[in-house]
């Protein structure tokens, strides 16, 4: 099992993205995935800037994929999917279908991203045939429904797509057309200045008890715990998972990545450091599943 | 063109309310997990589907199923059995979001008709080729996230006709990409059919005659003696940033593009949808009843002016009695 840095949720300042990209020419991952995913009007880094950095990546032996929007609702918007795809170079992780159709029509490989809604092994196996190398498994799919796809493909004798899961991260769990950072701030979507730049992390809403429960990102809604899936290595190797998907922050997360890759290399577990595990054990997502109440996956 | 009138149909009741006021079609889904509305108490047997379907046919009107949430590896029988025995009682067409399920219906059943479900996520003439290229499907329902001006947009590029929700609930997510529910209940529209479920919403009463209500322990909201209290829908609920207390994504209203009818039609929208399979035969009464009156006008040589009876009507049954053109609007943002 590899680590991934996955594609930037948040928005940053330019010399911010580029520095945190520096640090992480230093960190053991195996996979870089660079791109806007969240929101067209993040326009700090443009497509060129961000091939610059696939390039270095790539120099220096790292897998590096494209990830591409997961909601397109303007002609712009299609426009520069075009162009990320039509790149020349770089695979494309498809976070829309709009994605998958232009890598069929020029007959490309792609990864699935994770909001594709890749339920099953059917469902794999047809975009295998349209060319799926790996898929990203939906935020709420847990271990036994990997363990069922598997099964069934094996039953089929069809060959099983690379898996890689989020290890570490909030959670991205809706996506809208309004933007709820501009909301926050009484303004319209289309006068938003961009005012999610002001929240590097996004910003945590509460319950009325005061209990941090979303976290606002522009058009996406995170939770505000944090996967954490270092304490489930081995049911993560069980599952036969390629690759461990670590989501960016601003701060410690070469700390992070560096105590999930010392775990992996000594095929131990990652002691905790996050808040939930629910959706690996088929829980509400928001859940901490101990290890003395885990169950051993069970193919469903 | 004056677009078809699909309304929501939970029961025979609904269904007969429905064509008894001037559907064109209704949609349903049978009682499983099989559709994003798996309530306990609604929906259809095998029996009911064919008694509804005999109606429908009587009148020259159609039945589409909403097949529309995804099955995992280990239950994928039941959602093509549904298929398949949706297509042998008659069902006109089929609602389906997930693509192996679209898949099984090219293959097995190529001569019924497949509508793209709103669950499926797709908002541009891109997407619409992938499912028209792979599917052969006919039509699709759009996820309640595009502008009018986007809506007229895609009219015109997309493969397909295009249906648009027309009132309803407003799911302000992008539908079939939506984990709230799941994060906090295990319980997702995708995997279970159902949304902020029932079984995990828990009511307590407070000192001074105020309430709150919960979803699995989550406080969704609280309520003064004279405020009116909402469903625990975590989109609509009342959460604090920092020091203010706001509904940070959405507050409790219905969708309402009476307004924008004719707009709609203009651009060639093929199928409007009344949301509400949840609601009883008193509801779709009421909103099929306004939503014919209102296509009848646009068909009338005098310029269309929405009824403020029509209004009225609408608001009496709306979640939250207010109204909103939610994301057809640039403003609603």
């Amino acid at each position: 099992m590899k680590l991934t840095l996955g594609p930037l949720q948040y928005f940053w300042q330019r010399a911010e993205v580029l520095d945190f990209y520096q640090q992480a020419m230093d960190w053991p991952v195996s996979v870089v995935y660079l791109g806007e995913t969240v929101c067209s009007k993040r326009r700090e880094m443009r497509l060129q800037d961000w091939l610059s950095l696939a390039r270095q990546f790539a120099a220096q032996g790292r897998e590096v994929i494209l990830s591409s929007l997961a909601l397109l609702e303007a002609e712009s918007e299609l426009s520069s999917l075009t162009r990320l795809v039509d790149n020349g170079h770089f695979q494309v992780e498809a976070n829309d279908w709009s994605a998958v159709q232009r890598c069929v029509e020029r007959q490309l490989p792609f990864v699935a991203g994770p909001t594709l809604n890749l339920y099953n092994h059917e469902a794999l196996a047809f975009l295998q045939t349209l060319g799926m190398t790996r898929f990203v498994l939906g935020i709420d799919q847990g271990s036994a429904a990997l363990h069922a796809m598997r099964q069934q493909a094996d039953i089929g004798g069809r060959p099983f797509p690379e898996v890689e899961v989020l290890g570490w991260g909030r959670m991205p769990l809706a996506y809208s057309a309004r933007c709820f950072t501009a909301r926050a701030r009484n303004l319209g979507k289309d006068e938003c200045g961009t005012c999610c730049r002001e929240y590097p992390h996004g910003f945590v809403v509460e319950t009325r008890e005061q209990t941090p429960f979303l976290c606002i990102n522009g058009i996406q809604v995170q939770s505000a715990a944090y996967c954490d899936l270092g304490p489930e290595l081995e049911s993560l190797r069980e599952a036969h998972v390629d690759f461990l998907r670590i989501s960016p922050q601003q701060e410690n997360l070469g700390i992070i990545i560096r105590h999930f890759a010392e775990a992996l290399a000594a095929g131990k577990a990652a002691p905790r450091q996050g808040d939930s595990n629910g959706f690996w054990h088929g829980k509400p997502g928001q859940d901490w599943i101990d290890a003395a109440q885990r169950l051993s996956p069970s193919p469903a | 063109m004056i677009p078809e009138l699909v309304c929501p149909a939970g029961s025979l009741a609904a269904l007969e309310a429905a064509f008894q006021h001037g559907a064109d079609a209704v949609y349903l889904g049978f009682r499983n997990a099989t559709n994003a509305r798996a309530f306990p108490g609604l929906n259809f047997t095998q029996e009911d589907m064919a008694q509804g379907i005999r109606t429908a046919h009587r009148h020259g009107k159609k039945v589409y199923l909403a097949l529309n949430t995804y099955p995992d590896s280990a239950h994928m029988s039941l959602w093509k059995e549904s298929i398949d025995q949706a297509v042998a009682l008659g069902v006109d067409a089929l609602i389906i979001a997930e693509i192996s399920l679209l898949a099984h219906a090219a293959r097995h059943h190529p001569g019924i008709p497949r509508h793209l479900s709103v669950q499926g996520s797709a908002t541009t003439p891109a997407a619409l080729r992938f499912f028209h290229e792979q599917f052969g499907i006919s039509r699709a329902v759009l996820p309640r996230v595009l502008s009018l001006a986007q809506v007229e947009r895609l009219c015109e590029q997309a493969p397909v006709a295009i249906e648009v929700f027309a009132f309803g609930s407003l799911c302000i997510m992008v539908e079939g990409r939506c984990q709230l529910s799941s994060f906090v209940t295990g319980h997702s529209p995708n995997s279970q059919g159902v949304c902020s479920p029932a079984a995990h919403v828990h009511w307590a009463e407070l000192p001074g005659n105020r309430r709150e209500v919960r979803l699995n322990n989550v406080l969704v909201d609280q309520f003064e003696p004279d405020e009116a209290a909402s469903y625990p829908t975590l989109c609509k609920g009342r959460y604090r940033n920092g020091d203010n207390l706001a509904y940070v994504l959405e507050e409790p209203v219905s969708l309402n593009t009476l307004s924008i009818l004719p707009r709609l039609a203009q651009a060639g929208v093929a199928a409007l949808k009344v949301e509400g399979r949840q609601r009883g035969p008193a509801y779709v009464a009421q909103v099929t009843r306004v939503w014919r009156e209102a296509l009848e006008a646009l068909k009338a040589p005098t310029p269309f002016a929405v009824q403020p009876a029509w209004q009225k009507q609408l608001s009496h049954v709306s979640e939250g009695l207010q109204t909103t053109l939610g994301p057809y609007h640039r403003d609603w943002h």
